[in-house]
C-alpha cells in the first residue's frame, strides 16, 4: 500500500493525533503506527508551536474520552508548562494523550449507566424530573455546572409543556445525535 | 467523595421531596454531569470543523479571485485582436471609467426625486437627524433613492479627499471609542451595536475597520448609514478601507450585483462613482500615537512612513496590480493596441504616473489582506493569494520600529467575534455575527480608553426569540458547511478519481483512510481534517477502507444541456464566478447579454490562461443551444445558473437539521 512521502508523514506526525473519532464506544485497537488528523485547533502545527484555540477540556472529550472535572485538572497539571501560561504546547500534549487512548483511560459513559443514573435521581420512578429536581442536582451535586452548561442542558432536554425532563427519551435522542 | 449521611427536606411549594443519598445520589449526578460535558464537546468540535470548512472554501475562493487578476493581465498582453473590433470593451477593462466622468452637478441633478417616492429624504448639509431617518426608513426595508446615494457619494468623496492615509485619534477619560470589525452587509448587526452602544455622535465615537460590503444583502444600507454619519460627525467617525472596499471583489462577491439589481435605472452611475470613493478611504487608524487600527495585517516591511506619504487614490483594485513601466513594454503596448490603449488609469498621452510603483502597492496590499499566525517569521499568504502571514516575532518588530503597543485588526471570521493573539499585541475583531451560517459566530465590538484595558462585547442575532437548542443549531451549520464543501468535490470530480484510481492498484474501488485524505487535500488544496469529516463524505467498509466513489452518489451537476460532456461541465461549474465576473465586465451596458462573439473570445482566452483541456468546439457548441432567440447573444446570467448542482438527499438533509 502505497502512501504519502516520508517528509509529509513527518509533517503529519507532528501535528496529527493518534485517535479513532468515529469508533463505535468501546470497539477495537488502535495501532501505534497509525496517525491521523487533529482536530480543528491545530493550524500549521510544527513543533515549538504553542496554540488553544478550542480548550484542552473540549479537545479531549472531543476524541471520545469522558475524563471529570477533577480528573481533566490532573491532566492539564500533566502537560502545563511549568510557570502556566493559559497555554499547552503540542509536543508536550501529544505523548500523554497518546497514552491516555492507548490505556482506554476514561472511557464514556454507556448508555444503561446513564439511565440508571437519572432512575437514582427518580426514586418514585415517575419516568421524569422536573426542572428545578434536574437544576438542584446539577448544579448542587457532584461536579457543579455553571450556568451556561444548565441552560444549554435544559434547552434541548426540557419538555416545555410538563415543564419536566423524560429521561429515557432524552437519553434516546441525545444517543442518536452523538454517533 | 460523599458525606454517608442522608437527609430530606420538603419543598412546600411544590410539595416534593428532594432526598439526597448522599453518595448514590452524588454519584449519579456526577455521571450524568460526566456525560454531558463529553457531549457538549463533541458538540463544539462539530461546530468548529464546519467553520473551518466554511473558512477554508472562502479563502480558496479569494485566491481565485487573485488568479484572476493575473488572467486580466494575460488578457492585456494578447488583446490586440479583440481591441480592434471592440475598443470600448478594453477601455471597460482596463481604461480609466472617469475619463467621461461628467460634473457632479450633471450627475446629480438630471436624476428627479419623483412626490411619489416614500423612502428616506435628506437634506444636505447633512445632520444627525438625517441619520435617523435613514435608521428608521432602513429598518422598514426602505430603499434610499439614487439621488442621494450620489449626492452622499459625492460629498463623501469630498470630504474624505481631505484626510491624510491614517487618522489620528486621541481618547481621553471621559471619551471612549468603539471599533468594530467587518460588517459584510449585515445590517442587523449593525442596529445591534448601535442599540447596545448608542449612536455615533461628538460623545460616541467609532472606527469602522473596513469590509463594511459584499456578501450581506444590505451592503448599500450599511454603507450608506456610515458615510452620511461620516459627514455629519466626520472628527468622530473613522472608516478605514478594507479589502472589499474594492469594485473587483464588489464583481464576485455581490455588491455590484446587489447595486444593479435595487437601483436598475442608475446603478451604473453609482458604481462609478463607488470606485473612486473607496481609493479615498484612509488605510487606517492610530489612537494615542499607541495603536494602530488596520482591516487585514502587517509584512516584515512594513513601511508606516511610506504608507503615510502615498498617494493612495492610485490604489485602484487589489486585482490591478501596477503595469510594468520600462520603456519598451511601453512601446509594444502601444504597437500591439493602438493608440487607446489604457493600462489602469494610464493617460493618453501615454504617461504612466497615475499608478503606485510595484512596492507601494505591495505594502498596500499586505495592510489589507494579511493575516497573524503563530508560526514566527513572514510568509506568503498561500490561502488567500495575497498579502502574507506574519508571526508574534514580525509583529513585536513593527510595533516596537514605530513604537505603537497593539494591533487592532479584522478580515478573519472568528467564533467568538474576536481573538486576541501574539501575546495581547494583535487583536482581532469581527463585527458580523452569524457570517457563514445561522449560529456560526457571534459578533464583537471593542471600548477602548486611554490607558485603559480594552474591553470587549459579544453578540449575536437571531431570527427567533428563542433560540434552538445547541444540538440543532449544530447540526445545521455542520450539514451546511458539508453541503458546500461536497459541491467543492463535484467541480473537481474528475481529478479526484483519477488521483484515486492512480492509488488504486488492484482497482477494488476503495483506499485506505490515509490514501483517500492525502488525495483529497492534494486536490482540493484545502487544509481540513479529513480523517475526522469522512464519515460525513464517503462510507466505509467493516475494515475501515473508503469506498471512494461513494461521494458521488448523491451528487450531481445538472446539465444545461444533454449532450455536454461532463467534464466540459465540471469545469464550467468549477469557474462560473470567475466567468460572471469577466462576463460583468464585458456587459459594458449592463444588459445582461453578451453577443456570442464576445463569448468565443473570452473563452478562448480563459481556457488557455487557466490551461483547460476543453476543445474550443464544444464550447462553441454549447453556447449556441444558450442563445435560445437566435440573435446571436446569450443571456448569460441564464446560462451560469444552468450549471447548479442538485443534492438528491437535499429534501432529506433539509428535515435532518431539526432531528437531534
Amino acid at each position: 500500500m502505497c502512501g504519502p512521502p516520508k517528509q509529509r508523514d513527518q509533517h503529519c506526525a507532528e501535528r496529527d493525533l493518534i485517535c479513532r473519532p468515529n469508533l463505535p464506544l468501546g470497539s477495537s485497537v488502535l495501532s501505534p503506527g497509525s496517525v491521523f488528523k487533529a482536530p480543528v485547533g491545530w493550524s500549521l502545527g510544527l513543533p515549538g508551536y504553542s496554540q488553544a484555540l478550542l480548550e484542552i477540556g473540549t479537545i479531549i472529550r472531543s476524541l471520545g474520552c469522558c475524563p471529570s472535572e477533577g480528573e481533566l485538572h490532573d491532566l492539564i497539571a500533566e502537560v502545563e508548562e511549568e510557570e502556566p501560561t493559559g497555554y499547552i504546547r503540542f509536543e508536550k500534549f501529544l505523548p500523554v494523550m497518546t497514552e491516555v487512548l492507548l490505556e482506554r483511560r476514561y472511557r464514556p459513559i454507556p448508555e444503561d449507566t446513564l439511565l440508571r443514573a437519572f432512575e437514582v435521581l427518580d426514586p418514585s420512578k415517575r419516568g421524569f424530573l422536573t426542572k428545578e429536581e434536574l437544576i438542584k442536582y446539577m448544579t448542587e451535586e457532584g461536579e457543579p455546572f455553571s450556568q451556561e452548561e444548565m441552560e444549554e442542558m435544559l434547552s434541548a432536554a426540557i419538555d416545555p409543556e410538563s415543564n419536566s425532563i423524560h429521561y429515557k427519551d432524552y437519553i434516546a435522542m441525545m444517543v442518536v445525535d452523538d454517533s | 467523595m460523599g458525606c454517608g449521611t442522608s437527609c430530606s427536606t420538603k419543598d412546600r411549594k411544590s410539595e416534593k421531596v428532594f432526598i439526597s443519598h448522599g453518595s448514590a445520589a452524588l454519584k449519579a449526578a456526577l455521571i450524568i454531569q460526566n456525560w454531558y460535558r463529553g457531549y457538549s464537546a463533541r458538540l463544539k468540535a462539530r461546530q468548529r470543523y464546519a467553520l473551518t470548512i466554511f473558512q477554508s472554501i472562502e479563502y480558496a475562493d479569494e485566491q481565485g479571485q487573485l488568479q484572476l487578476s493575473k488572467f486580466f493581465s494575460f488578457m492585456l498582453e494578447n488583446y490586440t485582436h479583440i481591441h480592434e473590433k471592440d475598443p470600448e470593451l478594453v477601455a471597460r477593462l482596463f481604461g480609466s471609467t472617469l475619463q467621461d466622468c461628467k460634473d457632479r452637478q450633471e450627475y446629480v441633478s438630471c436624476i428627479d426625486v419623483p412626490d411619489s417616492y416614500n423612502g428616506p429624504r435628506l437634506q444636505f448639509p447633512l445632520t444627525f437627524t438625517d441619520i435617523d431617518i435613514l435608521l428608521e426608513a432602513f429598518k422598514q426595508q426602505q430603499i434610499l433613492h439614487a439621488h442621494y446615494v450620489l449626492e452622499v457619494l459625492f460629498e463623501t468623496k469630498k470630504v474624505l479627499k481631505q484626510m491624510p492615509n491614517f487618522t489620528h485619534v486621541k481618547t481621553s477619560p471621559s471619551k471612549e471609542i468603539t471599533i468594530c470589525g467587518d460588517l459584510h452587509g449585515k445590517l442587523d448587526d449593525l442596529f445591534l451595536i448601535f442599540y447596545k452602544n448608542g449612536l455615533p455622535s461628538g460623545s460616541n465615537s467609532y472606527i469602522f475597520n473596513g469590509d463594511f460590503v459584499d456578501r450581506g444583502k444590505h451592503s448599500m444600507e450599511i454603507l450608506m448609514i456610515l458615510f452620511v454619519s461620516f459627514l455629519v460627525y466626520p472628527n468622530d467617525l473613522h472608516l478605514n478601507r478594507g479589502n472589499h472596499e474594492d469594485f473587483m471583489m464588489n464583481l464576485r462577491y455581490g455588491f455590484t450585483k446587489e447595486i444593479l439589481h435595487k437601483y436598475k435605472m442608475h446603478g451604473k452611475k453609482i458604481l462609478q462613482i463607488l470606485e473612486d470613493v473607496y481609493t479615498w478611504l484612509p488605510i487606517g487608524t492610530i489612537i494615542d500615537n499607541e495603536i494602530l487600527i488596520i482591516h487585514g495585517g502587517i509584512s516584515e516591511s512594513t513601511d508606516l512612513n511610506l504608507l503615510h506619504r502615498i498617494e493612495r487614490n492610485k490604489m485602484k483594485s487589489v486585482l490591478m496590480p501596477p503595469i510594468p513601466l520600462d520603456e519598451d513594454h511601453d512601446t509594444d503596448l502601444k504597437t500591439k493596441v493602438g493608440a487607446t490603449i489604457i493600462p489602469r488609469e494610464v493617460k493618453t498621452n501615454g504617461s504612466l504616473s497615475e499608478q503606485l510603483t510595484k512596492h507601494e502597492w505591495e505594502q498596500v496590499i499586505n495592510i489589507l489582506w494579511s493575516d497573524p499566525r503563530g508560526k514566527r517569521g513572514c510568509y506568503p499568504n498561500k490561502s488567500r493569494g495575497g498579502g502574507c502571514y506574519f508571526g508574534p516575532d514580525i509583529t513585536s518588530k513593527v510595533l516596537n520600529k514605530y513604537q505603537l503597543k497593539m494591533l487592532i485588526r479584522s478580515h478573519e471570521c472568528k467564533p467568538e467575534g474576536y481573538e486576541i493573539c501574539h501575546g495581547g499585541k494583535v487583536v482581532t475583531v469581527f463585527s458580523a455575527s452569524n457570517y457563514y451560517e445561522e449560529g456560526s459566530n457571534r459578533g464583537a465590538y471593542i471600548k477602548l480608553c486611554c490607558d485603559m484595558t480594552p474591553r470587549f462585547f459579544q453578540y449575536q442575532v437571531t431570527r427567533t426569540t428563542c433560540s434552538r437548542p445547541l444540538y440543532q443549531r449544530v447540526n445545521a451549520i455542520e450539514s451546511s458547511a458539508i453541503r458546500i464543501l461536497k459541491e467543492r468535490m463535484i467541480s473537481r470530480k474528475t481529478a479526484l478519481i483519477r488521483a484515486f484510481q492512480l492509488q488504486d492498484h488492484s482497482k477494488s474501488g476503495k483506499l485506505s483512510m490515509a490514501q483517500w485524505a492525502f488525495s483529497m487535500e492534494n486536490i482540493l488544496g484545502l487544509d481540513l481534517p479529513w480523517r475526522s469529516l469522512s464519515s460525513h463524505l464517503v462510507t466505509t467498509d467493516k475494515n475501515g477502507n473508503i469506498n471512494y466513489m461513494s461521494s458521488f452518489q448523491d451528487i450531481h451537476i445538472q446539465k444545461p444541456v444533454k449532450e455536454a460532456q461532463s467534464t466540459l461541465i465540471e469545469t464550467l461549474y468549477r469557474y462560473r464566478s470567475d466567468l460572471q465576473i469577466i462576463f460583468n465586465v464585458i456587459d459594458t451596458d449592463h444588459s445582461g447579454l453578451i453577443s456570442m462573439e464576445e463569448f468565443r473570445a473570452m473563452w478562448k482566452l480563459f481556457s488557455s490562461h487557466y490551461s483547460i483541456p476543453i476543445d474550443d468546439f464544444q464550447v462553441d457548441e454549447l453556447a449556441e443551444r444558450m442563445d435560445l432567440n437566435k440573435d446571436g447573444s446569450i443571456d448569460f446570467n441564464e446560462f451560469l445558473k444552468a450549471f447548479y448542482v442538485v443534492h438528491k438527499l437535499d429534501k432529506l438533509s433539509k428535515s435532518d437539521s431539526n432531528l437531534p
